[in-house]
């Protein structure tokens, strides 16, 4: 069974005109993939590849022209908002404004319980503070503030808010691509663990091909809004077959070799 | 699960403690602030303060000079008027007039103001620049003309003036809380909130107004000297509060005819607007920099 299941997912950037027919400026897709539980899934292309569109359209901040998603075999486009914000969450880039700087971390943390679970405060205090331990923190982060944290513990606060509604899958935008390498290697290490306790479905945009192929069980090749390749991450770092997937494995294993020599 | 705290005794101060903590630091505004408190209790307390009515006329004490004069007594402690007032008296009741109604006005526009900025900026389209864009050319006029065309129609009287005033200001609270909304909308958080499944009221509520303190103390410390201004000028000009009503613009009028026998009839006055301005525009520009601070620091 999968966990989430993509079929054809296109979509249309248009620019509307005041006299004449509004313009596509950008084509995404079709984009088909599945996901099953545990397996985590990136998402590799030079910029504006379409690449967070894709993460947006599948989180829901942008509606896809044609296409369908289901989550356990059911049509999500169809079910109602809540039920997609609660099973797919999202990691943004830049952990930093992605957190309100005017609340504490504890009433950021609240926000998504109180719209979309029943719990009440006492609940949902105690679920921030266990939460914030499972990613790493201690429970009295809950009063401070986000200029009191450093990059990595703002990275582990995007965590903790996508983790915190118990989501299916994890979807996220170049997660580690602002933090240094020691910090980078943190988070990295604590998303896998996370995924093999929780059972997560992982899917993420990197332009690391070395964290790509470190952690991800499949990989899709996007170029200009289409998928170029995409399957088993060994396969195609091993064997590519497409022209500019080769050249993206050639560039990685060039820098590989460089470190090793 | 056991509560671990690792600093039993560490204390978490609230959003307002921590911008206690950065006003304390500047002593300018804590002074300002000082000066403040003294004005709001001159304002809520005056009939207990006012050693004598402020329309009571002693025929015998015509222009007594203040205290400090060596011709001056205590009984009358900044002297009297050309009608034999005690300006003390008067003094504390203008306070009353000028700074309470000007403070009422920039509270009511204030909320006003937010609240229709708020409808503009979270809606989209025509709707939106509708409300921008009337309330864009209102606020091309200086709001003292707006208010005198306002009272051409309305007639003169202090309650007309305050519904001039209360006009005039709204506009430039709708202007800023559209475009700070407006700003604020395109950051990243407000798509995390979206992501929560929050509803538009609950995001201006819950993600935009705890950010919104310290635009709203720029635009209400500015909107309460303009307003001050406004009152007192209007009184000045015989527009807004009448004769023998105790408002700081009207006192300065009467004081003009008697300026050269007794200058203190204007400067007691005059005094007093100057140190509300100032220390409401002390008490403005620390609480912003306060606020600022606390979330830098």
């Amino acid at each position: 069974m999968d966990l989430i299941n993509v079929r054809d997912l296109t979509f249309q950037n248009r620019i509307k005109k005041m006299w004449s027919k509004s313009e596509v400026t950008f084509d995404l897709g079709p984009v088909s993939f599945n996901l099953k539980e545990g397996e985590t899934l990136a998402i590799v292309g030079n910029n504006s590849s379409g690449k967070s569109l894709l993460a947006k359209l599948l989180v829901g901040i942008e509606t896809p022209k044609s296409g369908k998603i289901f989550m356990n075999g059911m049509d999500i486009n169809k079910s109602d908002i809540s039920v997609r914000c609660h099973d797919i969450r999202m990691i943004f880039q830049n952990s930093n404004e992605s957190l309100n700087p005017g609340l504490t971390l504890g009433s950021i943390l609240e926000e998504p319980l109180r719209l979309n679970t029943k719990l009440n405060a006492q609940e949902r205090t105690s679920l921030i503070e266990r939460t914030l331990r499972q990613v790493g923190l201690m429970s009295e982060h809950r009063f401070f503030y986000r200029h009191m944290l450093s990059d990595g513990q703002r990275q582990r606060i995007a965590l903790a808010r996508a983790l915190i509604l118990n989501p299916k899958v994890i979807v996220a935008d170049e997660p580690f691509a602002a933090l240094d390498p020691s910090v980078r290697s943190q988070a990295v290490n604590l998303l896998m663990k996370l995924q093999l306790d929780l059972g997560l479905g992982f899917i993420f945009i990197s332009h690391n091909l070395g964290i790509v192929r470190h952690i991800s069980d499949k990989v899709i090749i996007m170029k200009e809004g289409k998928v170029v390749e995409s399957g088993k991450t060994d396969v195609i770092f091993n064997w590519p077959k497409d022209e500019y997937t080769k050249k993206l494995v050639d560039s990685h294993q060039a820098l590989v070799n460089r470190h090793h020599l | 699960m056991p509560q671990s705290s690792l600093y039993q005794e560490e204390h978490y101060p609230s959003p307002l403690q921590y911008t206690w903590m950065e006003f304390k630091k500047n002593h300018i505004a804590v002074a300002g602030l000082f000066c403040f408190a003294f004005f709001l209790i001159i304002t809520i307390f005056c009939p207990l303060l006012a050693p004598f009515d402020p329309n009571m006329q002693q025929i015998g004490d015509l222009l007594i000079p203040p205290s400090w004069y060596p011709n001056g007594g205590i009984s009358h402690l900044f002297g009297t008027d050309a009608l034999g007032r005690d300006l003390l008296s008067r003094i504390i009741y203008g306070c009353r007039t000028t700074f309470g109604i000007s403070l009422l006005l920039v509270v009511v526009a204030m909320f006003l103001g937010v609240g229709l900025g708020a409808l503009a900026g979270m809606s989209k389209g025509f709707r939106s620049s509708f409300i921008n864009h009337t309330l864009d050319s209102i606020q091309a006029i200086p709001t003292l003309l707006i208010a005198i065309i306002i009272i051409a129609i309305l007639g003169t009287g202090l309650v007309n003036s305050m519904w001039a005033i209360a006009l005039a200001l709204i506009p430039q609270f709708v202007h800023q809380t559209r475009d700070f909304i407006r700003h604020e909308l395109s950051k990243e958080y407000i798509m995390a909130a979206k992501l929560d499944g929050a509803s538009k009221t609950h995001i201006f509520m819950h993600s935009i107004l705890p950010n919104m303190g310290e635009m709203l103390v720029v635009q209400g410390t500015l909107a309460l000297s303009v307003s001050i201004l406004d009152i007192s000028a209007l009184g000045f000009l015989k527009l807004g509060a009448q004769a023998p009503s105790s408002e700081l613009g009207a006192m300065l009028l009467e004081g003009i005819e008697v300026a050269y026998i007794a200058p203190w009839t204007i400067a007691v006055p005059g005094g007093a607007l100057f140190i509300m301005i100032i220390s409401i525009n002390l008490v403005g520009d620390g609480l912003r920099s306060a606020l600022r601070n606390r979330l830098l620091h």
